[in-house]
């Protein structure tokens, strides 16, 4: 049994302008001590999807059908009370470090320290300490700089704060939401070492959130295409790179530079996302795809097996494989 | 060093540090030496003045020849209506002065403060509420108030003070509860949250240390608004007339024709007195708000 598994899950946001269709049927596995990328454009539903775990969607957000299983237990329709003993000592979240993440008036062990003293008070200070301590160490802090305050940490070892205040209640899932976005490529590089090990040593499960998908295929073991609030493809990454099924997936792998391939321009992908407040007729990717069949037009793909856990959504492709 | 004064030293030190920092840039500012000069001046006549030059208000002339006399070698500023010297009754109003700025002040900070984190960090009616309340008290005309109240209460310097403090408060409020809107939504306190975290604890530990630097640059600009306040109702008779102020001076001074007499010895003191005090507060307060808001430090 997986650890986590998301079915079907539907979520909408009500704003004044009216319903926005974020996420649509959107399914999601992962097994214990694995990592799973979740790739995407913006608005794609990626984020919506993964906060909904820990239950952290913002309040105009309405889950509308669907469930969320961690190890077989539901946790959506939970309350508030419940979900606070999951999240962060099962389900956590290494939040964006960049940008607003700490507090910049308390000292970064102090901040470290806070699940545990909030979620554990039984813990003695002492106890807490060393725990902070060991947890900085193993994110690549030295200790002594706890001491310090945020202003006085660079944005890579800001991100590996945000690491450390993650794992202070040693959950079994994970969820990284951009944790290497607005940090440059050698330190990108450090936090996505850092992040591999870290799954090494305590058999973490992760969920990776990232547009960017070199970051997936370097650290994932399977990922989970989005467009529209939809799961366009899924599978093992190397599936997925070497043979992409869906044509957005293709078109995204085309838009990265790759420096295994013949030297091309990057080619974008011509167009804009569905409007997510109009009724989903056909394929949501449709309007931009280069291979479009008048069914795509009529009749949404549901995700079909196209080999060993290999799943996509496409007419084409399932008629090429039957 | 044991783990408990680690963590105690380290902090005080943290502090230390950055007040000396703060106190650095304040006196590299110009006009923030200015103020810093010109308030010691004052602090030192309020708190020393009466203690070399003691000022006895009852201490009145004993004949004709006593009374608004201009400067001379005994009455180095003259001497008013009732014979009394001004220099020693202006160094006295230092203090009534400051007294009633200092203490309106706290009122207003502390209850403004309470106010817009309350009011900002709360959503819904509780938050809407309490702004319309402010915005009661907002528009509360401050010199019809203080005249009802000291009709009804008797003029005192605690009066004044409650006045003062309770229509000074609203502009703190707002301040503060803008502040506080946006840093509620900051990913922190969402973080915070996340955990569970009661009410209490997330304003208390993350968002009011934010906010701290901002109540301070305003509470030196709320200082020279509360003394200006002090002396405008003194002037027009609503003053405490055991405690001279530089506003009951020149109540006083108008009173028995100072000006028209040509008493220029009896008028320019206080005056000069509320001028040195407030302007000093202002620089500071301007000077504080530089250094303590990134986006005016041009460093």
């Amino acid at each position: 049994m997986a650890l986590l598994e998301v079915r079907d899950l539907t979520i909408r946001y009500r704003t004044t302008a009216g319903e926005i269709r974020a996420v649509d049927a959107a399914s999601l596995d992962v097994d214990a001590g694995e990592a799973v990328g979740l790739a995407g454009e913006s608005g794609c539903g990626k984020t919506t999807t993964a906060l909904a775990i820990p239950g952290l969607l913002p309040v105009n957000a309405q889950v509308v059908s669907g469930s969320i299983r961690l190890d077989g237990r539901e946790l959506l329709g939970r309350s508030e009370a419940e979900m606070e003993k999951i999240r962060w000592r099962e389900v956590s979240v290494v939040f964006q470090g960049a940008m607003n993440a700490l507090n910049p008036v308390r000292r970064v062990d102090e901040q470290i320290a806070e699940p545990i003293r909030l979620l554990e008070p039984e813990t003695t200070s002492k106890a807490a300490r060393a725990r902070v301590d060991e947890l900085m160490e193993r994110v690549g802090i030295p200790a002594a700089r706890g001491r310090e305050y945020p202003h006085e940490f660079s944005g890579g070892m800001r991100q590996r704060v945000m690491i450390a205040m993650a794992l202070a209640c040693r959950p079994k899932l994970i969820i990284a939401d951009e944790p290497v976005t607005a940090l440059d490529v050698m330190v990108q590089a450090q936090i996505l070492r850092l992040l591999k090990d870290l799954r090494a040593q305590l058999g973490l499960a992760m969920i990776l959130i990232s547009h960017d998908l070199s970051v997936i295929a370097e650290t994932c073991d399977r990922a989970v295409v989005m467009y529209a609030g939809r799961t366009a493809e899924s599978g093992d990454v190397r599936a997925i790179f070497r043979s992409p099924a869906h044509p957005y997936t293709q078109a995204l792998i085309r838009a990265f530079p790759n420096v295994r391939r013949e030297r091309t321009f990057v080619s974008g992908i011509p167009g804009y996302p569905p409007d997510l407040m109009a009724p989903l007729v056909g394929c949501p990717f449709a309007d931009r795809c280069i291979v479009r069949i008048d069914r795509c037009r009529a009749e949404t793909p549901a995700l079909r097996p196209v080999g060993p856990a290999h799943d996509v959504a496409c007419h084409l492709v399932g008629e090429a494989a039957s | 060093m044991t783990a408990v004064t680690y963590g105690a030293t380290g902090r005080l030190g943290r502090v230390g540090a950055s007040f000396r920092t703060n106190w650095a840039l304040l006196w590299a500012d110009r006009l923030g030496r200015v103020g810093v000069i010109l308030l010691v001046i004052v602090f030192l006549a309020a708190l020393l003045g009466p203690l070399l030059f003691p000022f006895d208000p009852k201490a009145v002339g004993r004949s004709a020849t006593d009374l608004l006399q201009p400067p001379s070698a005994t009455a180095w500023l003259g001497t008013d209506e009732m014979g009394r010297q001004v220099i020693w009754e202006t160094i006295a109003g230092a203090r009534t002065s400051l007294t009633v700025g200092l203490v309106a002040t706290a009122i207003s900070m502390v209850v403004g403060t309470f106010i817009g984190l309350t009011a900002g960090y709360s959503r819904g009616t509780m938050g809407e509420g309490l702004m319309r309340v402010t915005d009661f008290f907002l528009v509360i005309p401050t010199l019809p108030l203080t005249i009802v109240l000291a009709a009804l209460i008797g003029q005192s310097l605690g009066v004044i003070i409650l006045v003062i403090g309770l229509t000074s408060w609203p502009a703190t409020a707002r301040i503060v509860r803008s502040q506080v809107l946006s840093l509620r939504e900051r990913q922190f306190i969402v973080r915070i949250q996340s955990l569970g975290a009661t009410d209490l604890r997330t304003v208390g530990i993350h968002i009011l240390p934010n906010i701290l630097p901002l109540v301070f640059a305003n509470t030196v600009l709320v200082i020279a608004g509360s003394i200006l306040a002090e002396a405008t109702l003194a002037f027009l008779g609503l003053g405490d007339p055991v405690n001279v102020s530089w506003g009951t001076m020149l109540h006083f001074a108008f009173q028995s024709g100072a000006a028209g007499r040509g008493a220029w010895w009896y008028i320019i003191p206080p005056g000069v007195g509320i001028v040195v005090t407030v302007l000093g507060f202002v620089l500071v307060g301007h000077a504080l708000d530089r250094i303590l808001n990134p986006r005016l430090r041009n460093r």
